[in-house]
């Protein structure tokens, strides 16, 4: 045993952070000094679904959505407010942002500037992945092509003006938490990064020098599930892959440049709501897969809370999980060791298996014409449907165990849960009135001679085929807003629905279950006398579509008609949809944590429209108060992540289309 | 067919409901398509009060989509919408979803590939499984395009076609549109399932993609003026563009109201949706009794006379009253049969 002062010489540990920002940019830039003062050692922005998707804190659609589940940047001095006392000369920052990345980066060159820090030295990241938002996150904005085009501008911009900064974060993070296996999680990011990298290397600009710098600052996101010595296998796999493209496909020799530098969030989908603190253990163990091999091991890890399933995470429960990084990193010994799998004929197995599968996979999409195509024929999108599908099913079979969910279910309470409602952060209800109180303080103040000048000047930059970082950084400093400067896009690029992927999901063996449910939509239907129609929708911003599309799927599996039409449509397009479509009964699955203004908003139309008559049920991270509020507005049936069984779901859909139709 | 009397309040909210469908009025005309797709026996004398009484005003133009699968007949219905909606027309759009499933469930979702500026207060959109007919069109379509086509003035169909489904598309549309995808050997299966015959004009799409679209188009102009065709007085326009950029649009949309007028003043239109009202009511029979239990109404002459003698009487109606004389000859053709075998 070792004393304290002859410990051996350990290796620097990965970067802590945590995925935050909520409310204002005030209250977001209390949280992240604190958060650093606690140890972190690098910031990782949560925006809003407006800012995400492009609109102003009041705009129609953000409605519900400000300073939910992020911080509401509209522009620049927000931003100021942002990184108050925060040296952005010396911080690592972060940003999920992707379809409005070039503004939001725009606006943080310009706050840099503010702060007398030039854009050469500032270090992070810029998400910057379309491909992703269209096949799992959702908030796309533009088609493909323009968005490919953003993209590439971004990188080629950065390379030379931000050297240190990683343009584009290709995300498997996200394809995981859709369903991904692992072998799609590598197959479609790798297809994802290629499908960018040919863009850029067709730049007249970019010779072969520039190409394999760029190859070197694409880094990439990935996700580590319950299964961790798949995980790690996995992350070895990636490694080789990327060094294998990067040498065959674009002739990058530079050993440093091949290096596959990622970053990790470890898999959130498996978190349970049921003995939610068990979840803990999920977490600690998933940290485990991606730091325990040297060589495969993350360069900035972000834990979710063990809350996950409940709601926002409090400042208490993102402390619980940096100090899970903090024990992993400083109490154990994992640092101290070179590879402990070099060698290991089980792990090589294990990874030249997945390997060898993911090249077979990538190549099918390549031959389909790549990334893009495999986008907009929905290829991607069906098989992560699948996959997903496949997983609840096993769940529900009770073929894969989750503890505390469908074996081990009997416990006692939980008394991290006892608080209830106040387990989970609660954004105050005031912060959307005053971010546009604020906003239109700033519009006032601001010269809109400038703004004007400056966004007349992005649309010809745009319209000529300039690049749009110039232009934007200059918007930013003249007081544009991320509103403005996404409508300006939005009529040069105009804007885009990704398939939903569900059309063609394969009808699965029926259990004896689900054969039972069949039998009884049969016999309703005939009652009614035409098949039970039912419409799922998404109403809002939120771009969680994984239960919407489970519950079509398994809808349509009980002999069903479903009409499904995608995420973010406006409550009165659902109302319309249903009334067009003559649905039976409507399902809103909203889990962003806006369905209080946004189901409400759904009733209350429907009795407008003569419809009331049409029952909603409604799904997704409903808390119990709210859930009671909103039985108490008319909605019939409220369901949350604990009811896994969507067989018995749909049997209950059965029941109050029954009841609405008893004469 | 058990034939339950309806109540003279009903019939009579039938007539109303009609009198809202023609008036444009949106929540009729969902009421009303969700009537002809009723299939209780109760509800039967309503639903063809309904549409007796609203077939004579379908009045709006029929135009059927069809294609490969993913040749881009979504995407060119949202610019036709988009293009009508300019114009200031009204349109509908159902749209058939070929995926009949043996649960009978069936996910329809392509609506919302109409963007946002195609999806205002003067478009009405259905999605329609399949079920479980053969040939991939469902039998209300026909009644449901009675019902938009009273209270719209465009109306499209889309059906995934390659073969069968074309052959009943025209009984129920006026204009016929083929999209074509720019692909190689395409065309070639295209005139091998005899498709070619059928269409009033062409679209190869994805011209976009270049020079394939070019040859395509030139390929498919060579092989209409070999081929059958359905009117050989009219060799089809074939017409290319883009769906996705927007691009051949305003052709399209002049070269479809060029059919209209050409419907109209030949007098083909009229030939056709007669022929069309044959068409279905035909084949509606033959789905419920077969080809035997059509033969008991006599001969395709007697056939067609027994349809001519219904005039205003809309295609659901008239396959009524044959199904009960159907009906009737096959009850006694048993009871004959029976009093053989004693
Ligand atoms: C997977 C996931 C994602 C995926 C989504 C992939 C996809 N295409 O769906 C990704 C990684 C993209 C993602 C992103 C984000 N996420 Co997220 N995500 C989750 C997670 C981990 C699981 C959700 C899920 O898919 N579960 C599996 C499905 C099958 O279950 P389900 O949707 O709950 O559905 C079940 C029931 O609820 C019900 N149901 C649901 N809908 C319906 C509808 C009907 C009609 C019926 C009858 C039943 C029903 O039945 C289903 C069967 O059990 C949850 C936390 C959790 N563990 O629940 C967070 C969570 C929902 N995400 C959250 C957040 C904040 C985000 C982001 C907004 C973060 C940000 N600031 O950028 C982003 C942006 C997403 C966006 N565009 O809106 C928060 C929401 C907070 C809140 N409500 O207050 C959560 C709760 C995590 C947290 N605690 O912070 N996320
Ligand atoms: N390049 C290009 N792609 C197009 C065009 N029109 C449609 N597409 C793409 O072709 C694919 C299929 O388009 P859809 O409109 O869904 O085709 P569809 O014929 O309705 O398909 P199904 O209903 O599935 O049979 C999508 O990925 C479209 O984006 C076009 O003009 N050019
Ligand atoms: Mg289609």
């Amino acid at each position: 045993m070792s004393s304290i002062d002859s410990r051996p010489e350990r290796d620097r540990p990965w970067m802590f952070r945590t995925y935050s920002g909520h409310s204002s940019a005030k209250a977001s830039n209390a949280l992240y000094r604190s958060n650093l003062a606690k140890g972190q050692t690098g910031l990782s922005v949560a925006f809003d679904l407006p800012t995400q998707t492009g609109y102003d804190s009041d705009h129609p659609l953000s409605r519900g959505e400000v300073g939910k589940v992020g911080v509401p940047i509209c522009h620049i001095d927000d931003m100021q407010v942002l990184f108050d006392e925060i040296p952005l000369e010396k911080m690592n920052t972060s940003m999920t942002i992707n379809a409005t990345a070039a503004w939001l980066l725009s606006l943080y060159i310009a706050t840099a500037e503010r702060q007398g820090t030039d854009q050469g030295a500032l270090r992070g990241t810029t998400q910057n992945d379309i491909i992703k938002e269209y096949l799992s996150r959702g908030t796309f904005v533009f088609p493909p092509e323009a968005s490919m085009r953003l993209t590439s501008e971004i990188v080629s911009y950065t390379v030379d003006h931000v050297p240190n900064w990683n343009p584009m974060n290709v995300c498997s993070y996200h394809l995981q938490e859709a369903g991904a296996t692992p072998v799609q999680e590598i197959a479609f990011s790798m297809a994802n990064a290629i499908s960018i990298l040919d863009v850029v290397r067709a730049m007249p600009e970019v010779d072969d020098e520039t190409l394999s710098r760029v190859f070197g600052r694409i880094s990439f996101f990935l996700n580590a599930g319950i299964r961790f010595v798949e995980e790690m296998c996995k992350c070895r796999a990636m490694n080789l892959l990327w060094e294998e493209i990067g040498r065959e496909r674009y002739g990058i020799t530079n050993e440093k440049m091949l290096r596959l530098r990622y970053g990790v969030q470890v898999n959130s989908l498996g978190l349970t709501e049921a003995q939610p603190e068990n979840n803990i253990i999920r977490i600690a163990l998933e940290a485990l897969g991606v730091t325990l091999s040297k060589k495969a091991r993350t360069r900035s890890l972000q834990l979710p809370a063990w809350n996950e399933a409940l709601g926002l995470p409090r400042p208490w429960d993102q402390q619980l999980s940096l100090r899970t990084q903090q024990i992993l990193a400083y109490e154990t010994d994992l640092l101290e060791y070179g590879d402990l799998f070099d060698g290991s004929h089980v792990v090589e197995a294990k990874t030249n298996a997945l390997l060898d599968e993911a090249r077979g996979e990538l190549q099918t999409i390549l031959d389909m014409g790549g990334a893009v195509t495999a986008v907009e024929n929905a290829y991607m999108k069906q098989k992560l449907v699948e996959s997903q599908t496949d997983r609840l099913r096993a769940i529900e079979a009770g073929e894969l165990t989750v503890v505390g969910v469908n074996e081990y279910v009997e416990a006692v309470d939980s008394p991290l849960v006892e608080e209830g409602a106040g387990a989970i952060l609660k954004v105050d209800e005031s912060a959307e009135r005053e971010q546009i109180q604020s906003l239109e303080a700033f519009r006032n103040r601001r010269n809109t001679a400038d703004a004007e000048a400056a966004l007349k000047n992005l649309e010809d930059v745009i319209k000529n085929g300039g690049n749009i970082m110039a232009p934007s950084i200059a918007a930013a400093k003249a007081g544009v807003t991320t509103g403005e400067w996404s409508q300006v896009l939005r009529d040069v690029f105009g804007e885009y629905r990704a398939p939903t992927g569900v059309v063609a999901a394969p009808v699965a063996e029926a259990s004896e279950d689900v054969s039972q449910v069949r039998k009884r939509v049969d016999e309703l239907s005939t009652t009614l006398g035409r098949r039970l129609k039912i419409l799922v929708g998404k109403p809002g911003l939120d771009g969680h579509s994984n239960g919407a599309e489970q519950i079509a799927v398994k809808a349509r599996d009980v002999g069903m008609e479903v009409v499904y039409d995608g995420i973010r449509l406006t409550p009165q397009e659902i109302v319309q949809s249903a009334q067009d479509e003559g649905v039976h009964v409507i399902g809103l699955s909203i889990l962003s944590g806006s369905h209080g203004v946004l189901v409400t908003d759904v009733v209350e139309q429907l009795k407008n429209e003569g419809m009331g008559t049409i029952p909603v049920v409604v799904g997704g991270i409903i808390p119990d108060d709210d859930a009671d509020k909103l039985v108490a507005a008319g909605v019939r049936r409220v369901y949350t992540p604990k009811d896994f069984d969507l067989t018995r779901i749909m049997d209950e859909i059965v029941d109050v289309v029954a009841e609405s139709n008893a004469d | 067919m058990p034939t339950e009397p309806a109540s003279t309040a009903a019939l009579e909210a039938a007539r109303k409901l009609a009198g809202r469908v023609c008036a444009g009025e949106r929540s009729a005309i969902s009421q009303a398509l969700n009537a002809v797709d009723d299939n209780r026996a109760s509800s039967r004398e309503a639903r063809l009060a309904l549409l007796d009484a609203v077939s004579p005003q379908a009045r709006g133009v029929r135009i059927g989509v069809t294609g490969a699968p993913g040749a881009g007949k979504s995407t060119l219905l949202d610019a036709l919408v988009s293009g009508l909606r300019d114009r200031g027309r009204s349109v509908g759009v159902l749209a058939v979803d070929p995926s009949s499933q043996r649960t009978g469930g069936a996910l329809l979702g392509d609506r919302m590939r109409l963007s946002a500026s195609a999806r205002d207060a003067g478009v009405f959109l259905r999605s329609l499984a399949a079920r479980d007919q053969l040939g991939g069109l469902s039998e209300v379509t026909g009644p449901s395009l009675d019902i938009m086509a009273a209270a719209l003035d465009y109306v499209f169909v889309e059906t995934v076609g390659v073969g069968q489904s074309e052959a009943q598309v025209i009984d129920v549309v006026d204009t016929l549109v083929f999209v074509a995808q720019p692909a190689a050997g395409d065309l070639i299966q295209f005139m091998k399932a005899g498709i070619l015959e059928w269409p009033d004009l062409f679209f190869v799409n994805k011209s976009d993609l270049g020079d394939v679209a070019t040859r395509a188009a030139a390929e498919l102009r060579a092989g209409l003026d070999l081929g059958h065709r359905r009117d050989p007085d009219r060799v089809p326009p074939v017409l290319s563009g883009s769906a996705r950029d927007g691009l051949g649009i305003d052709e399209l949309i002049e070269a479809l109201d060029e059919h209209t007028g050409y419907l109209k003043t030949s007098g083909i239109g009229e030939a056709r949706r007669r022929q069309g009202r044959i068409a279905r009511i035909e084949h509606a029979l033959e789905v419920r009794y077969g080809r035997f239990g059509l033969a008991t109404l006599g001969s395709e002459t007697e056939v067609r006379a027994a349809i001519a003698a219904e005039p205003g009487a809309s295609v659901d109606r008239v396959v009524d009253v044959l199904s009960s004389r159907i009906e009737a000859a096959l009850c006694e053709h048993d009871e004959e049969k029976g009093r053989r075998g004693a």
